[in-house]
């Protein structure tokens, strides 16, 4: 029984890392919580499906075209809430991408009405019966999925020059402008990469709970960046050990303690996390950054 | 007479003008369903005006200001039906369980970054909306606490309830009144003082012997025992408490107020209540994209105009994101 | 008779030791400049005593003080006498330049939330007194800063701005007195006049550690002068003793 749940942890822990990662990344580089991040990934979700349902494309190419709807929505996110108020008080950004965030969730709620769709992916694949755990396909492709790109997104981080000029720019933007790069076509990067993870994330978590709902991003989101704080914000490898401890503990949580508070689990762990180490289980803060006020 | 004793004259009577017609209102206006949008017109002049000295005064984003608002109503609703304790006797409880809670949330944030503050603020609030669904034995989770009497004077044999309209309006009309002295008294002392130095610069304000972990503390309890007492008129008023009353839009609605109308100013955020309140009941059949308008217009409002339609000017400050 | 007394005091930022086991004595009343190229330690220094920033090592002792200052909170320092000015300018910029002021004497006040809600005489009259005690001091500065007294903030021009960061460090009566770049952007003029203002002040009793880069101003106004090189002191003395004194050249122009 034991090990049956642990498989469902590992595959919440999975979604939650992928979501976390574009926490983290938008983070690194614009230092400021993306709020609208959330909206993303119920996009992604909801995109792929709508493409499925409305126009029957099969899955595979729903799902890329999804990712991309979404994926340029993260951009034009970053045009319309974070762009024109590039040099006012944070407190401003704040406000703008939440009023983003209540945007896009309520138009969702317009086009698509509050209730819950059905999310129905047939892989036609039989589950895996390892001793008496079974494990859907789904659950592997969802955890496959999740392992390939976060080593795809760690290669292209450390390796190609995109990625290394991603980190300069989070390590010290304006030193980064002076060898020629553009911090603003680094932050379209930015952008770009997290939401398709994030948006990948939706997919996957759609297909996990069969189910897609406008409000879905939100509490996901929450989750998420309580594992992008706890691992270290704006480390990318903290987003992935935050997300699969957030996804252990809050699947612990549960089924061992109660069920009915496994939401405020994550908060829980968010607040605490703050208190105790703001800076994250992998993070550091460099002399100049703090999450401390100005 | 000079132009100055003139002035503090024209100030003087207007703001007797302006009572003289507050207490009119129930006399003039006739329809129950007007009387019902000014009455919560005045409720979220209180619930903006205790999130205005936290947002307005001190500088601190909180988006979870539903979870005081909470806090005072069911207090009001837990102690009138299972206790029979009367409507008196619930508010000063309320506002101090307020209070607490306040405390409860200043203490562990003193030192986060607004954009942080904002998260856990909105998670903090997650959490109460969450515990009143859920913790059935004392909330009725989702199904909520029905007839909750009205408050009522009981003085021998003479018994005065509060169960119109009317009666409601001028019991609201009072928690205003005394909200908006509360703030503006708190406004003009060196508490006020301190609150907005930290507002402006912080550091600075440490340096100039502010105590910041005092101060923040302080400011969060206040505008949480506002926010209860908020909560206890709405429970009454209502006769009914749900969970769905205090979701995490209800925070950004209230959030939404200071920053039209100006964050920090006092008849900036009355103003602001007015018509983020007021407006939509008359664009009534448009209620459905309420929520979507709100976002957007958020979105517009720190593009355009930050500093709200009193406030002030926010961005003359030489610091950046 | 020793006002301030810094021990060994060193602050090290990741791998960088900004102010290195500097000491320093100053005696009441007594006006002290620190020169030093930038980078040298100097603003931390100031930050270091006024509580912004965490020491690594040192104690710092103020007359009237029991113990190390460095162990008080941030917030406790200007109550035991010392307070300061900006080098980048910091004015409360949405306050007016009244209130700016009297944020300055918050802890010479005591007035709390309950007398604040209830009104009470006692802190109605606290209110007026700190008015009256912040436009006295506003006065030094004849009538530049009590015309503007209910503007906001970030109105002001450049050099108003400064004295208004001034008027509002004075308000608390500090014993001492931390002046970061008081002249910065100033013409010669200006900047004699601050002279005769920082005088003036000093003749009140407070005791002035000031950082300038002026040398003209140092010469005019210092009794003493405290030179620093990557966070060390190198060099005290009178302005001609270190002036002149081949390690300050160095420092200032490198070594040949």
């Amino acid at each position: 029984m034991f090990w049956q749940q642990l498989v469902n942890w590992i595959n919440l822990g999975a979604m939650y890392a992928l979501l976390a990662i574009g926490y983290t990344m938008v983070y690194g580089i614009v230092k400021l919580i993306n709020f609208a991040h959330g909206e993303i990934f119920m996009a992604g979700a909801f995109f792929t499906w709508w493409f499925m349902t409305t126009f029957s494309i099969p899955f595979p190419v729903a799902s890329l075209m999804g990712i991309m709807l979404a994926t340029l929505l993260g951009v034009g996110i970053e045009r319309i809430a974070y762009r024109p108020l590039k040099d006012a008080p944070r407190f401003a950004v704040v406000i703008s991408v939440l009023g983003m965030s209540i945007f896009l969730q309520n138009m969702a709620r317009i086009v698509w009405g509050a209730e819950f769709q059905v999310f129905e992916i047939d892989f036609g694949i039989p589950p895996l019966l390892i001793g008496s755990v079974i494990i859907p396909f789904k659950k592997i492709f969802i955890l496959v999925t999740s392992l390939i790109l976060m080593v795809a997104l760690s290669l292209f981080v450390t390796k190609t020059y995109l990625g290394k000029a991603m980190r300069a720019t989070a390590a010290d933007r304006e030193a980064a402008e002076m060898m020629g790069i553009s911090s603003n076509a680094v932050i379209v990067l930015t952008f770009v990469v997290g939401s398709s993870l994030g948006a990948v994330a939706g997919i996957l978590y759609a297909i996990n709970y069969n189910s897609i709902d406008p409000f879905m991003g939100f509490n996901a989101g929450m989750k998420a960046f309580a594992a992008a704080v706890l691992g270290g914000i704006g480390n990318i490898y903290g987003a992935m050990l935050g997300g699969l401890l957030l996804g252990f503990f809050e699947g612990a949580g549960a089924a061992y303690i109660s069920s009915l508070y496994r939401d405020a689990v994550a908060f829980a762990i968010l607040i605490l996390a703050l208190i105790f180490r703001p800076e994250g289980l992998l993070g550091e803060f460099k002399s100049g950054e703090k999450l401390k006020a100005r | 007479m000079t132009m100055a004793e003139r002035f503090a004259l024209s100030r003087w009577t207007i703001k007797v003008a302006i009572l003289i017609a507050c207490m009119a209102v129930p006399l003039v206006v006739q329809s129950n369903y007007a009387m019902r949008v000014i009455i919560y017109i005045y409720l979220y002049i209180v619930l903006a005006l205790g999130l205005n000295v936290v947002m307005g005064f001190t500088g601190l984003l909180n988006i979870g200001h539903a979870a005081f608002y909470a806090m005072g109503a069911y207090t009001t609703a837990i102690l009138m039906t299972g206790y029979g304790l009367s409507f008196w006797w619930t508010v000063p409880i309320g506002m101090g369980l307020g209070v607490l809670m306040g405390l409860a949330i200043g203490f562990p944030t003193l030192r986060l970054r607004d954009d942080y503050l904002a998260m856990v603020t909105l998670g903090f609030g997650q959490i109460v909306y969450i515990v009143a669904n859920n913790w059935m034995s004392l909330t009725r989770g989702p199904r909520g606490i029905p007839a909750i009497p009205a408050p009522t004077f009981e003085l021998f044999d003479w018994r005065f309830v509060i169960d119109n309209y009317t009666r409601y309006y001028y019991l609201i009309l009072f928690f205003v009144a005394l909200t908006i002295f509360a703030c503006v008294r708190v406004r003009d002392s060196r508490v006020g003082l301190a609150w907005m130095a930290i507002r402006e610069d912080e550091d600075v304000a440490a340096v100039m012997g502010i105590h910041l972990g005092f101060y923040k503390t302080l400011a969060f309890a206040f505008s949480a025992a506002l926010g209860a007492l908020a909560g206890s008129f709405f429970s009454v008023f209502q006769s009914f408490v749900s969970p769905n009353s205090f979701t995490i839009l209800e925070s950004v609605v209230i959030v939404t107020i200071p920053i039209l109308g100006g964050l920090g100013s006092i008849p900036g955020t009355i103003v602001g209540a007015v018509l983020m309140i007021g407006l939509p009941e008359v664009f009534r059949s448009a209620s459905e994209y309420r929520m979507v308008a709100v976002g957007a217009f958020m979105v517009l409002m720190m593009i355009l105009k930050p500093e709200g339609l009193f406030g002030k000017k926010l961005f003359q400050t030489t610091y950046k994101v | 008779m020793s006002l301030l007394s810094v021990k060994s005091l060193t602050k090290v930022f990741g791998g960088l030791t900004a102010v290195d086991k500097f000491d320093l004595q100053v005696t009441a009343g007594e006006i002290v400049g620190i020169i030093g190229p930038n980078g040298s330690g100097k603003t931390t220094f100031f930050n270091v005593l006024t509580g912004m920033v965490a020491a690594n090592g040192g104690e710092i002792y103020l007359e009237g003080v029991k113990d190390n200052l460095l162990t008080r909170k941030t917030h406790e320092i200007i109550a035991c006498g010392i307070s300061r000015t900006f080098q980048n300018q910091r004015p409360f910029n949405n306050l007016s330049v009244l209130e700016n002021v009297m944020v300055g004497g918050h802890c010479r006040t005591k007035a709390g939330i309950l007398s604040a809600l209830l009104a009470l005489p006692g802190g109605r009259r606290e209110k007026r007194q700190l008015m009256d005690q912040a436009l006295e001091v506003m006065g030094l500065f004849g009538d530049r800063l009590i015309s503007m007294k209910d503007r906001p903030a970030w109105t002001l021009s450049y050099a108003n701005r400064r004295r208004l960061e001034i008027a509002r460090a004075l308000v608390s009566r500090p014993k001492l007195l931390l002046l970061d770049e008081p002249t910065a952007g100033m013409n010669p003029a200006e900047s004699m006049q601050m002279v005769d203002k920082i005088l003036e002040i000093n003749k009140r009793g407070v005791a002035v550690l000031v950082i300038e880069h002026d040398m003209n101003f140092i010469k005019k106004l210092c009794h003493r002068v405290v030179a620093l090189d990557y966070g060390q002191k190198i060099v005290e003395g009178s302005f001609s003793e270190v002036r002149n004194h081949p390690k300050v050249i160095e420092a200032y122009l490198g070594k040949d």
